[in-house]
């Protein structure tokens, strides 16, 4: 038997590792202002990793980096054990824009976006097969819709749109997904069908780089955290990274913060202390005397 | 009645001029359809008056006008990016600067070294004595265009969208859209041949602009455009014969006439429909 060379494409993808691994990283843009600074962090696949870090500590340039849009001037990025470029070209990496970043009243319709997903996989006309229809079927089921397929982009709540392009990036079977800011302007439901989808893409051992100032989401469903402040200032395991000195490193005053304990808070001889931390999105609650991240979470407060 | 309305078609100069003109339409609408979107409108503007002064030395030299349009519309893009990066002025600023800079260039050197070209033709178009070697560079000029638009208005929409998703799906955005302004320049040196520099704005904004208020798909958006572009150009053309009047004015005052009734009635997107609309919600509330 010959093997195939040309089917080896789409056989193989399903067998690649999804891994990110960022190895002394330093971005320099053209004004020569360094964004980012000797940055390290590894990531294996079946993933949902948090990157969390002040505006402009560099978490933008990380994902401009991983995107092939600026190139390293120090240190590399590889991507699947490959080079940056080559994994691109194979359309494994899927991206989900922040809301702010997208036209809306662009001329396409929900299935249109979701269409564009497939492009990187048909041929050069990008005439949609049997098989990209069926994939962009399955995608808008998978997120609840199907029924707004026909509506032009514009049309929808925020936590649809963010909806939209998660079957975008679906219907493309990325291997790593890069989420920016995806839980801005969503409402607690889609927040919650968000979550359980990028569990479910955990499962079939998909990678996710999450960009979020949600910080009380984090311990919720995110396994591992990288803390970026022009460089790594930690990353690992949620329990080990997320803790209250750490985030404090990172944000280093930025950060509302409500430490309540003792007599503020009630009248017994409990040693136990309350603390909130928020980045003007859901607060991070911590308990305990300790200070490290339990894993608890109070209830979601509810947007109006 | 009949016989008369059949006239124009019967000289060979006019036959020339509406197949000409509404080839030229139909690729000037198809980047239409993406210049739009961009907020780009202008540089269409921008690139018809740069590129006059090549147009006028080509003819003063005796060489193919499309070798002086690309040269000078290099020479502006060259410009544009040296004066931004060496000045703190705007984009807008430095567009206006260069860009007239280089029309008053054109228009004294047609005016100092009188050829077959006056300023009036390039100012205004000519369609209606345009030479055969000329035809024959519109015509090619055209036709690539629109061939590399039909091969690749998928990745080029993918690129104006969403520039991220189109790296990730393998594209080189950076290269399209030096494609896709590559084309815009050759087309509007195309254009600057039927309706003249002043006009040819209009050709690259008026029918995508039409054709966004009446749909919500691009690929149809694409469709009505063209359709609009060629079918205003060659009627435009054909009823210049009768009005003795500017082809290039007959033609974007007919793409014109299509916007406003766009603007008005359009189904989903119209002022009158927004209107029925705000009255339906108000009676159902009411």
């Amino acid at each position: 038997m010959i093997p195939e060379p040309a089917s080896a494409g789409t056989n193989t993808d399903d067998n690649l590792h999804a891994s990110i691994s960022v190895r002394n990283l330093t971005v320099t843009y053209g004004n020569g202002f360094t964004a980012v600074e000797n940055a390290s962090f590894e990531l294996e696949p079946g993933t949902i990793c948090a990157l969390v870090g002040v505006n402009g500590s560099g978490k933008s340039t990380i994902f401009k980096a991983i995107m092939g849009f600026v190139q390293p001037a120090a240190g590399e990025i590889r991507l699947c054990g490959r080079p940056v470029a080559e994994v691109l070209k194979r359309s494994l990496v899927a991206y989900v824009p922040q809301s702010e970043d997208i036209d809306w009243n662009f001329p396409v319709l929900v299935e249109d976006v979701v269409m564009m997903g497939r492009y990187g996989r048909m041929n050069l006309l990008r005439i949609p097969s049997r098989t990209d229809r069926d994939k962009v079927d399955e995608a808008l089921e998978r997120v609840g819709m199907t029924a707004y397929r026909s509506r032009q982009i514009g049309e929808l709540s925020g936590g649809q749109k963010k909806r939209v392009f998660l079957a975008r990036s679906l219907a493309q079977e990325g291997r790593i997904i890069l989420l920016d800011e995806p839980f801005t302007g969503v409402d607690v439901k889609s927040e919650t069908a968000i979550i359980d989808l990028l569990r479910e893409l955990r499962a079939a051992g998909h990678l996710m780089l999450i960009s979020t100032h949600n910080l009380g989401s984090v311990p919720d469903f995110c396994d591992r955290v990288v803390l970026l402040n022009k460089t790594v200032l930690a990353a690992g395991p949620t329990a080990e990274v997320f803790t209250q000195d750490n985030l404090e490193r990172a944000f280093g005053g930025v950060l509302r913060h409500f430490n309540l304990g003792g007599a503020a808070l009630h009248s017994d001889e409990d040693p136990r202390r309350l603390t909130v931390l928020t980045d003007d999105e859901r607060p991070l609650v911590l308990y305990g005397n300790g200070k490290s991240a339990s894993g608890e979470s109070p209830p979601k407060p509810h947007e109006k | 009645m009949m016989a008369e309305l059949l006239v124009p078609f019967s000289y060979e100069y006019m036959a020339k001029a509406m197949w000409v003109s509404a080839l030229v339409g139909a690729v000037c609408a198809f980047l239409s359809a993406y210049l739009m979107l961009k907020g780009w409108s202008l540089m269409g503007d921008a690139l018809a008056h740069s590129v006059v002064p090549g147009v006028a030395g080509a003819y003063i030299l005796g060489f193919p006008f499309a070798i002086g349009a690309f040269f000078t519309g290099m020479l502006a893009s060259v410009a544009m990016t040296f004066v931004k990066q060496h000045s703190r002025l705007r984009e807008d600023a430095v567009i206006g600067l260069v860009f007239t800079a280089l029309f008053a260039l054109g228009l004294l050197m047609a005016s100092i070294w009188p050829t077959s070209v006056s300023v009036q033709t390039i100012v205004l178009g000519n369609i209606l004595a345009i030479s055969n070697e000329d035809v024959v560079q519109v015509a090619v000029i055209s036709a690539v265009s629109l061939g590399i638009l039909v091969l690749k208005w998928k990745d080029l929409m993918v690129t104006f969208f969403d520039e991220n998703h189109a790296r990730g799906i393998g594209l080189n955005p950076g290269m399209l859209k030096i494609l896709f302004f590559t084309l815009l320049s050759a087309c509007t040196v195309a254009a600057l041949q039927t309706v003249g520099a002043c006009l040819v704005i209009a050709m690259v904004v008026t029918p995508g602009a039409t054709a966004y208020l009446l749909t919500d798909r691009f690929g149809r958006l694409i469709v009505i455009s063209v359709a609009l572009g060629a079918g205003t150009s060659f009627v435009g053309a054909y009823l210049s014969y009768f009005l003795d009047g500017a082809t290039g004015g007959v033609i974007v005052t007919l793409q014109t006439l299509l916007f406003l009734a766009a603007f008005y009635l359009a189904p989903k997107h119209g002022v009158l429909a927004a209107r029925r609309r705000r009255m339906a919600t108000a009676e159902a509330s009411s």
